[in-house]
């Protein structure tokens, strides 16, 4: 397509360039490319090229058990792969019609709002540093590490972690994760402080995102903003608070929302998020007192696998286990879709079932391709300098992009 | 509820309808569609979240394509399923919502099923000359030879076509 665009511009007006932006320039945050039809210094149209890192990701889960679906949902959102494990397996326990334990549930949701704050500090520190400010950028990676060290206590894992199972996960957390979560709810919100110290009232940040990139609400609803983007816009939709999973009614917390939509209140929209899932964080641990120890997992072996120690000395476990490895769980005929609000958006799930070990479809929604699909609208008329940062405050995440 | 409304306004235009562990499915008439969404954006439904579809196979009529829908006063969602056969055209959303241009451009791309009246219909995912679509049932898992134009997607290897086995 780039070759057609310089073709069209070259025949209908002198004075455009085209300029391609990516696919792998350092802005592009993964592999995008976008082609700028430039007017002087004025973007007069930007078309977005994706499907780069196309994996067919929907094909392959066709010829997977629901089981081994769950490594593939790592890899969409790479910032915050546990939330698309817990985002897919609730999915999945829908189909099901069941339901995790009350300590697995807690779980979930304190892994969601660690991944939420890692999701977000990126986010902010990558818009940060895109657009010029360095040190903000330093503040925050520190304490994405500590994060990171809390998932590998979980997972086993940092990145790619497959923690969730259907019907529970895959284990409890080990007795070294709650001090150090303690000190990361301490370190971090001072963290985020010096952040705000030195981006909320700087005024090269306030002149590169104020103004940049506002929406109306009704053209956010209609280009299918979900999350922070449509938040920032001034519309208070959160699936937490809207469609609750996994308990959240029982969390106190709170839903922050802007009023212009720009890249300056999505930064501001973020921070806040961040605050509130420190908030949640510490109900999380609260609540881990109070259930004490217990299943994370649910007790039936026709959907979740048996522990070792029973496979390894009762036949019927071992049958099950044999069962569920080779033949899969008995999945009842229908269809649904499953949406979680992670750290970018609504996350969805639409799962076909035919009865077999595999789905028949399944499709995910990620957040960030309907919030993608308005950069043109975004950008036009205005500099590139400004398409670098709002490109930075959709968060586009190729991996779930294109799948 | 706004099936039943549907029923009275637009008598006719829902074919088939289903719930399933609390998510509506009302399937329409594909001549139907543009009424029938006009209809629930004014009882509220404005967000169109996602647009997919199914390849039923052997199926008569072959496809289906779905839509979900959000209610944000409500925060209701209703699934509405179009069926088309191959070949066949759906209206396209795009001149009411403005999130359906990439996710019909994906489904035409990866299902080959056109949206009329689509004001751009460009592949989306695969470049303009790629052969098939991929997400057609059958289609070769492992891709198939893409650069060979005489035996379009033929499967490198015709036993490999399922992961387990």
């Amino acid at each position: 397509m780039a070759e057609l665009n310089v073709e069209h511009a070259r025949t209908s007006d002198s004075d455009r360039m085209i300029v391609n932006m990516g696919p792998s320039h350092p802005v592009t945050h993964g592999t995008l490319h976008i082609v700028l039809e430039l007017e002087g210094e004025v973007i007069v149209k930007a078309t977005p090229q994706i499907g780069y890192l196309h994996r067919g990701v929907e094909k392959l889960g066709e010829n997977l058990t629901y089981q081994q679906f769950i490594p593939l949902t790592d890899r969409l959102n790479y910032c915050s792969s546990l939330m698309n494990n817990v985002g897919y397996t609730l999915a999945v326990e829908k189909l099901l019609g069941i339901q995790d334990p009350p300590r697995s549930r807690v779980l979930r949701v304190l892994c969601s709002e660690l991944a939420r704050i890692g999701d977000h500090l990126v986010c902010i520190g990558i818009n940060a540093v895109d657009i010029g400010a360095f040190t903000a950028f330093l503040y925050l990676f520190k304490e994405r590490e500590t994060i990171y060290d809390l998932f590998e206590m979980m997972a086993g894992q940092r990145l790619h972690s497959s923690f969730t199972r259907i019907g529970g996960l895959f284990r409890d957390i080990p007795p070294e994760f709650e001090p150090l979560c303690e000190q990361f709810l301490d370190s971090c919100p001072r963290a985020v402080d010096e952040m705000e110290r030195l981006l909320t009232h700087n005024p090269i940040w306030a002149d590169r995102t104020k103004g940049v990139g506002a929406i109306t609400p009704e053209n956010a609803i209609s280009w299918g903003y979900t999350g922070p983007c449509l938040r920032a816009a001034g519309v208070a939709q959160d699936l937490r608070v809207g469609q609750p999973y996994l308990d959240y009614e029982t969390y106190d917390f709170d839903v922050p929302v802007g009023t212009t939509g720009d890249v300056y209140d999505r930064y501001l929209v973020r921070t806040e998020e961040m605050r509130q899932s420190f908030r949640i964080i510490r109900q999380c641990l609260d609540k881990l007192k109070e259930i004490g120890p217990g299943p994370v997992i649910i007790d039936d072996y026709k959907i979740a696998l048996p522990p070792k120690e029973k496979v390894y000395t009762r036949m019927e476990s071992l049958i099950h286990h044999f069962k569920l490895i080779m033949h899969g769980i008995d999945m009842p005929v229908g269809e649904v879709y499953s949406a979680t609000e992670a750290a970018n958006g609504e996350l969805g799930f639409y799962l076909v079932s035919d009865g077999t070990k595999a789905p028949y479809r399944i499709h995910v929604r990620p957040p960030c391709f309907p919030i993608f699909s308005s950069f043109d609208e975004q950008v036009k008329g205005r500099l590139i300098a400004d398409a670098v940062s709002i490109l930075g405050a959709m968060n586009i995440i190729a991996g779930e992009l294109d799948r | 509820m706004v099936i039943e409304r549907i029923d009275e306004q637009l008598p006719g235009a829902i074919l088939d309808r289903h719930a399933f562990r609390g998510d509506r499915t009302v399937v329409v008439d594909r001549s139907r569609l543009l009424e029938v969404v006009d209809f629930i954006f004014r009882e509220g439904y404005q967000q169109l979240m996602d647009v997919t579809a199914v390849d039923g196979g052997q199926r008569d009529p072959r496809f289906d394509v779905v839509y979900h829908l959000l209610n944000l006063t409500s925060q209701e969602r209703l699934r509405l399923k179009v069926r088309v056969a191959d070949q066949e055209s759906v209206p396209s959303l795009v001149s009411r919502f403005k999130s359906a241009d990439w996710s019909e451009r994906e489904v035409a791309d990866m299902f080959g099923i056109p949206f009329e009246g689509h004001p751009d219909p460009r592949r989306l995912l695969m470049w303009e000359d790629y052969p098939g679509h991929p997400l057609r049932k059958d289609y070769p898992l492992d891709g198939g030879d893409a650069f060979c134009s005489q035996d379009i997607g033929a499967s490198y290897a015709p036993d490999a076509r399922s992961l387990n086995g």
